[in-house]
């Protein structure tokens, strides 16, 4: 399989305050086109700004980010924006939809940044329902869902502009362990069927045996051996 | 990419709909500004009001002769001889043979205000008997015009609605003598129409004034005479020390002294209260921009752009304030435009007036709340723009 990403040497540091906080120092790695990655580790200890970096949604300090080999630390603030909304699709731990907008117009929302037909962008919208199982629910606003409902709303959401990557921050950790597997079964589909990156960052060891490797992170460090299965 | 323009539109709906959402905050935001704008539309209609009464009281073709340096009538002083002098003039106009000219004398007399019950300076004037002929928009509505000569009044329309105790048939006692008003006269959007008329010999006499007069009104052929009639009168050492200037022109002046004061009231108000306003309008918008965070944040990762969120806030900010400007102008309407009320005139005499809401004044209001939009989000705006799209923010 080909590399998707690739990271090299990546440092990042924050200062808070008079103290600066290192994160990564020349982290090197990288992830198959395919690939379904479970990020675990204790907190602070760099998931959240590794997917932030992986997203486009925060730059390294030094080093490198490929992806598709195009590097995309080297993007302009608005070539960033407009190359996140191509490439890839977020998925939150609190879904994040909008609470006045439909399960179909909250899809629709990535699609507003294309050149689509608005009748085109409802044929996809309905296909990313369809996948997630929530055709019938178009129309319904996400306070008349359940969270597993609004977390399938989140995923069709992510998946209608058709990205290579989909990143994944505690996709379950709002939900109960039945909703939670039938959220991870539909992300494994994802990336079975549909050929769908996804990286995952998860608290949850039950979450994480649905992705095809885990990889352990503490103070801005992956373990070795997993890296290099 | 699709244009900036559909980006802007994706949140500004968003921004818009969910407004029910932080409805007491909106709410109040577009109260205080339409407070605004009613407080300023107030006294900028008053002041309107009262120019278009005092600057629509004068005719062109009509030459008024006052002393010179004489704010108003009050202060001006022509003697008997220069009167029979200005009648002989240039360009004067006849009826049956005799030159349309009133000598005037305007003193104050004291009225009691129906709204309040107090007392208030009213003007009482003295005309000519051909006082009458020079105002040709006035027109007598009830009872008749005074017999020269005699102790009788007519009473405008404004100041009996806005004064007791002058009512038609009624006899009054104004500094110990007695009168009898015998006639209501109107003359609409005109400062006479505030005043009391009775014959000039009388009020002369009645006032211990004899002899006295204060203005000379000159009825002349056409507005274009009015020059002519000035330069023969400037060229007659006889008249030194008179003005003579067309009613238009002198009524134009009263007007800008009369005004300045309620201009200058509703801008140092009506900008105090837009300062507010806006503080209102900003504690609003960022309280939007902080319970949209994470929804900014949201949006901002799947690639919305920032000038997005920036416009967005924008247009919620003017958006509460117009619908604050337009809510204001209806309360100007409703409360008070085209309502009577008086005021003190430039003679320290009671004015009778409506007030005058323009389309210019009503446009100047929007613009002001619309200014008070653009400053109340632009700060909000630019904090929704340089929002970071990073997942912990969207996580709340």
């Amino acid at each position: 399989m080909t590399d998707l990403i690739r990271l090299s040497d990546v440092e990042k540091s924050y200062v808070r305050g008079k103290e600066k906080i290192v994160i990564f120092d020349k982290l090197t790695m990288r992830i198959e086109a395919g690939d379904f990655v479970a990020i675990m580790g204790p907190s602070g200890s760099g998931k959240t700004t590794l997917l932030n970096l992986l997203g486009g949604t925060d730059r390294p300090d030094k080093g490198a980010i490929e992806f598709d080999d195009k590097h995309i630390e080297k993007l302009s603030e608005g070539q960033l924006t407009a190359w996140r909304s191509v490439n890839v699709g977020f998925i939150f731990q609190f879904y994040n939809l909008m609470p006045i907008l439909t399960a179909a117009q909250n899809v629709e929302l990535p699609l507003l940044l294309t050149k689509l037909s608005p009748k085109k962008r409802r044929e996809n919208v309905a296909t990313a329902l369809q996948i997630v199982g929530l055709e019938d629910r178009a129309k319904h606003r996400p306070r008349e869902m359940s969270g597993g409902q609004q977390q399938r709303v989140a995923i069709a959401r992510a998946i209608v502009s058709d990205p290579k990557l989909l990143l994944c921050d505690e996709p379950t950790g709002d939900l109960d362990r039945t909703t939670a597997d039938e959220i991870l079964s539909t992300l494994q589909t994802l990336n079975r069927e549909l050929g769908k990156t996804i990286i995952m960052v998860t608290h949850d060891a039950e979450a994480a045996k649905f992705a095809k490797r885990v990889l352990h992170l503490d103070k801005g460090r992956f373990d070795e051996r997993e890296l290099a299965a | 990419m699709a244009s900036l323009l559909d980006q802007i539109g994706a949140v500004t709906s968003l921004n818009l709909r969910s407004i029910p959402q932080r409805g007491a905050m909106s709410v109040a935001s577009v109260v205080a500004v339409a407070l605004t704008i009613a407080v300023l539309l107030f006294f900028l209609a008053l002041a309107n009001g009262l120019r278009s009464t005092v600057e629509g009281s004068g005719s062109e073709d009509v030459a008024i002769a006052i002393r010179e340096g004489s704010n108003a009538e009050l202060n001006s002083v022509v003697t008997r001889d220069q009167l029979a002098i200005l009648a002989t003039g240039p360009n004067v106009a006849q009826r049956d043979g005799v030159p349309v000219v009133s000598g005037e004398l305007l003193v104050i007399v004291d009225g009691v205000k129906r709204s309040s019950g107090t007392n208030a300076n009213m003007p009482f004037r003295g005309i000519g008997p051909e006082g009458l002929a020079l105002r040709r928009s006035v027109n007598i509505t009830q009872g008749r015009m005074f017999s020269p000569g005699t102790n009788e009044i007519v009473v405008g329309a404004g100041l009996l609605r806005e004064f007791s105790g002058f009512e038609f048939g009624q006899t009054i006692r104004i500094r110990g003598g007695e009168w009898q008003v015998v006639g209501v006269f109107e003359a609409p959007g005109m400062v006479f129409e505030s005043e009391l008329w009775a014959d000039i010999a009388v009020t002369q006499s009645l006032f211990n004034r004899p002899n006295v007069y204060q203005t000379m009104r000159i009825q002349l052929t056409s507005p274009a005479a009015v020059q002519a009639y000035r330069t023969w009168a400037e060229g007659d050492t006889r008249l030194n020390g008179l003005e003579i200037l067309s009613e238009r022109d002198y009524y134009a002046r009263q007007a800008s002294q009369s005004t300045q004061g309620f201009m200058a009231i509703a801008w140092i108000l009506g900008i105090m209260m837009a300062i507010g306003a806006l503080a209102g309008a900003l504690n609003t918008m960022y309280s939007s921009v902080a319970a949209r965070a994470s929804e900014i944040a949201t949006l901002r990762i799947i690639g919305f752009s920032g000038w997005a969120a920036f416009f967005g806030t924008m247009v919620e900010a003017l958006a509460l304030s117009a619908l604050g400007g337009v809510l204001g102008v209806i309360i100007a309407f409703v409360a008070f435009n085209g309502r009577t009320t008086s005021t003190l005139g430039s003679g320290f005499t009671q004015l009778v007036f409506k007030f005058d809401l323009s389309p210019s004044i009503i446009a100047t209001a929007i613009v002001v709340a619309i200014i008070i939009g653009l400053f109340g989000g632009l700060l909000p705006g630019i904090r929704a723009a340089r929002q970071r799209p990073q997942l912990e923010l969207a996580s709340g």
